[in-house]
């Protein structure tokens, strides 16, 4: 086994060294009956050159990763500076562990530091942490941060979160015995907030919603009373879009993947969460922070430990321990590559292409905007016919979009959802529109 | 050091993206201008030689598992097979977007059913759901599992979940989120559960016990089989936390000791990178019963094609956006076929070797408090360091002789603890470079005991002030200071 640095010599001599003869008798502690039960997998070594060859032949069988992607929902096809993989392909980076040790990792720690400013800076809030799972677990922890502020076992969820999000939202509130109460939305898909009853800990908006649509949140906290307001965001549009922190958010979440993450098959992903100072101690997840070492030198720390699971156990925020450091590292590499600047322009070009499109679009006959409201880089498309068979044949073109199936779950029949990033070409939307009306 | 606020401004490099291809409206004619950005975010515009270089840095002030030895206990921090990064990376599973028809994925949905289907072999239960993505979340996942069970057989009394006092912090923390009390089991003399303690807590109450086996002492619980099959006679259910699954790969499996719920840490002991906190991957492993209630959407097999699953009545939902951490699986399942049934084995020869091998030689030096033979890891203790100095000085220390050090404080129930995993990825040599620094630092403990206590002495900072970050908390960049500081 290549892996294990160790002749036969050295063996022995370790094994004598603790007054064995063989290396069975290191097992000797497993109960006969146990050790007697197993059984193996009947899987042969494969060599580095064999397994190659065979993972290369199940990523050829992936098709659709060669596809025109118009997909979205969360996950989208962005384009990923180069330096962003050299950066995390840096073995200091990945393979080390949660950065217990500060004084040997300052790299992971510094860069955590550098993300929570980024993601504040993007939300407009003032603190985050360094990382969760997922935007839907985010949503999950949000809700569940939320109760412990504000117990009221009762939440405000609009419909127009993505459908996933809210699956996972849905299993976390089951446990914790915390209702959900669904907001409808209106016919500008924005959420509708007349139905939110003044009984609920918070309200969770998502924007640009699951149909696009982005939530005009200018007079929302006015409108909530005393709920939480907790907005889930795509951190891109956040390029041109105003933050929530603007208007009173007072948990901001997210999926990060759009910031140099690619699809992966939907992971790993990343979850964002940003909050205000004055709920720092409810909030879940690791944070970093800057301190000063014996010299009086700044360095860079775990902080409000005392928040998390290794401390307080049964008594923690979350039971989150590993969570996801490197793709927030991917994401500050992204931002760090595109500056303010270059985070605004790629944020314009989903936008100004999207419209193109949807433009293109929605002067083909029989294709209607299914909603009124503005978007960003994702919009819903009422369609003439079958929403099904026009997935399959756009599919057959070569055109990846998503399943009309997931638009079906908000209530929304017969229409598609059309993502737009800045690697589609124009010649790419042309084709697309073309196809479409042929199509429909 | 400085962060990337403090490079001096750039302004605006471009070169990034492609020229806009479509006529130019104007974002702020596209929307009202409520919902546009009125100031730009504090993200400075830089060259990219200057954010490689930063960021090279950053990673030369860390320390990683191809710097050295990485002995920290219960973390599993062995060797990252490079070729298993190359695969992840390849673009058809990369570039693939989650919504892709599962007839035009069937290459990952393949490799995805082939790894529940090792893991359950290895786990000898027979469900399997790869959507946790971290250990903690297939605690978590685990505990739900359990809620749903009882809820079904409609004993919702059962709130309590069993922990032992040598358990992972993770462990009450999860059975708490899925809405569970935690009540504590205590551990005997010989660090194993106490049986008559677990006895008297065994009641129509108890939903069941979350183990750890090897325990977090690195000793076998003997008598695991009496453990399991108590709390199954009570009505309970038994979870197995994977942590320690490097002790006894190839050898022994969950199912066949008792365990109802098994959670992987794939980032452990299938050699996939930690990545300085993450990704990992926490897949589940779950007996018969519990079957009907995991997460949703399932991979199943209908003939040659693979597919998803959504059709389970009884399932707890989802606990992820998609289907787990695809690429984390995908290099467990590279490194399963790297090792093979002879592999497995080998490996948890190797790690259990050279823990023995570290603890015979270091019980000289260090008070070793359970003198058995262990499994993967052992857990030393610093209470007997002369001049008052404590195990985290030994733990700086040894960061000056190159080495990163153990998990310290944990287990709570050994005073001072040093908790050492040397994995089996390290050869005699680099055990041996270990041994040395630790009994040079018991040395210097007597010689020279301000060595250790205003350790470390050779990083980029020196001790950091902890109970400071605690106390006056400064979490993101000071922009305000640093301008006044400047201007």
């Amino acid at each position: 086994m290549r892996y294990l640095p160790r002749s036969e010599a050295d063996r022995r001599a370790m094994l004598a060294s603790i007054g064995l003869s063989s290396a069975d008798e290191l097992f000797a502690d497993i109960p006969q009956a146990v050790a007697q039960a197993y059984r193996p997998l009947h899987l042969r070594a494969h060599s580095e050159q064999e397994l190659v060859a065979k993972l290369s032949g199940l990523a050829a069988r992936n098709t659709a990763s060669g596809m025109t992607c118009f997909a979205g929902g969360g996950i989208y096809d962005h384009y990923i500076p180069s330096l962003v993989r050299h950066i995390l392909s840096r073995s200091e980076f990945y393979t080390a562990y949660t950065p217990y040790q500060p004084e040997i990792s300052q790299g992971t720690l510094t860069a955590m530091f550098e993300f929570q400013t980024f993601v504040c800076e993007l939300t407009g809030m003032e603190i985050a942490n360094a990382s969760l799972y997922d935007g839907a677990t985010a949503a999950a922890e949000a809700a569940l941060m939320a109760e412990r502020l504000n117990p009221r076992g009762k939440i405000a969820v609009a419909s127009s979160l993505f459908a996933h999000v809210r699956r996972v939202l849905d299993t976390y509130c089951w446990a914790a015995r915390v209702e959900i109460v669904e907001l409808p939305h209106l016919p500008s898909g924005a959420c509708d907030l007349a139905a939110v009853s003044p009984d609920v800990s918070a309200v969770i908006l998502q924007s640009p919603n699951a149909f696009g649509v982005i939530e005009p949140l200018e007079n929302v906290k006015a409108r909530i009373g005393d709920a939480l307001l907790i907005v889930a965001v795509n951190p891109l549009s956040l390029g041109v879009l105003a933050p929530p922190g603007a208007f009173g958010a007072d948990i901001v979440i997210g999926e990060g993947q759009p910031l140099g993450l690619p699809m992966a098959f939907g992971g790993p992903l990343l979850g964002l969460f940003a909050a205000r100072k004055e709920h720092l101690r409810h909030m879940p997840g690791r944070i970093a922070g800057r301190t000063l070492d014996a010299e009086g030198k700044p360095g860079y720390t775990m902080a409000a430990q005392t928040r998390e699971q290794h401390i307080r156990r049964e008594r923690a925020t979350s039971n989150i321990c590993t969570n996801s450091a490197l793709c927030a590292l991917a994401a500050t590499v992204y931002l760090a590559s595109l500056g303010a600047d270059g985070l605004r322009r790629v944020a314009e070009a989903n936008l100004e292409k999207a419209h193109y499109l949807a433009d293109r679009i929605f002067a083909l006959d029989g294709f209607e905007p299914a909603f009124s409201g503005l978007f960003f880089n994702e919009f819903v498309v009422r369609v003439p016919g079958d929403a099904q068979a026009l997935h399959q044949a756009m599919r057959d073109a070569g055109f990846l979009i998503d399943p009309p199936s997931l638009l079906a779950k908000h209530g929304v029949d017969t229409a598609v959802r059309v993502a737009v990033t800045e690697r589609r070409t124009r010649e790419e939307m042309d084709r697309f529109a073309e196809m479409l009306g042929g199509a429909g | 050091m400085k962060t990337i606020f403090d490079h001096g401004a750039q302004g605006p490099a471009g070169g990034l993206f492609r020229e806009l291809d479509v006529p130019r409206t104007g974002v702020d004619r596209r929307l009202e201008p409520g919902l546009l950005r009125r100031t730009a975010p504090r993200i400075p515009d830089l060259s990219e030689p200057t954010v490689a270089r930063h960021y090279t840095a950053l990673s030369k002030r860390n320390y990683g598992v191809d710097d050295g030895i990485y002995p920290l206990g219960s973390c599993t921090m062995k060797y990252n097979p490079k070729v298993n990064e190359d695969i992840a990376g390849l673009p058809g599973f990369a570039n693939l977007h989650p919504s892709a028809d599962p007839d035009l994925a069937q290459g990952v949905l393949a490799f995805l059913y082939e790894l529940s289907d090792l893991l359950g072999g290895i786990a000898g239960l027979p469900g399997v759901s790869l959507q946790p993505v971290a250990g903690a979340h297939g605690e978590l996942t685990g505990m739900f599992l359990f809620r749903r069970y009882f809820e079904a057989r409609r004993q919702g009394r059962r709130r309590r979940i069993l922990l032992p006092d040598s358990a992972h912090g993770t462990n009450p923390a999860s059975a708490a989120v899925a809405g569970f009390e935690v009540a504590q089991v205590r551990s005997d003399r010989a660090g194993r559960i106490d049986l008559a303690a677990l006895d008297a807590e065994l009641d129509d109450t108890v939903a069941g016990i979350m183990l750890t086996v090897p325990n977090t002492l690195g000793l076998f619980e003997e008598r695991i089989l009496e453990v399991t099959e108590k709390v199954h006679r009570a009505g309970g259910l038994c979870y197995f936390d994977g942590a320690n699954l490097n002790a006894y790969l190839g050898r022994a499996r969950a199912g066949d000791m008792g365990a109802d719920v098994f959670h992987f840490n794939l980032h452990k002991t299938l050699a996939t990178p930690h990545g300085g906190g993450g990704p990992g991957a926490g897949p589940i492993a779950v007996s018969e019963q519990l079957v009907p209630y995991l997460p949703v959407p399932r991979i199943e097999r209908d003939g040659e094609r693979f597919r998803w699953g959504w059709d389970h009545p009884h399932s707890i939902g989802s606990v992820h956006s998609f289907y787990g951490n695809v690429l984390v699986a995908l290099k467990a399942y590279a490194y399963l076929l790297e090792l093979g049934d002879e592999g497995l084995r080998a490996v948890s020869e190797g790690a259990v070797l050279n823990a023995n091998y570290l603890q015979e030689r270091l019980k000289r030096t260090y008070k070793l408090p359970h003198d058995r033979l262990c499994k993967h890891e052992f857990v030393l203790s610093g209470e007997d360091l002369p001049h008052g100095l404590t195990t985290l000085d030994v733990a700086k220390r040894l960061i000056d002789c190159g080495v990163h050090p153990p998990t310290i404080y944990f287990p709570l129930i050994v005073r001072e603890a040093l908790m050492i995993e040397p994995t089996e990825t390290e050869g005699k040599e680099g055990l041996d470079r270990f041994a040395e620094a630790m009994e040079r630092i018991a040395a210097e403990a007597h010689a020279h005991p301000e060595l250790l206590r205003e350790a470390p002495h050779r990083t980029p900072v020196r001790r950091l002030d902890q109970t400071r970050a605690a106390k006056i908390p400064v979490l993101t960049y000071p922009f305000e200071k640093a301008a006044a500081a400047t201007g």
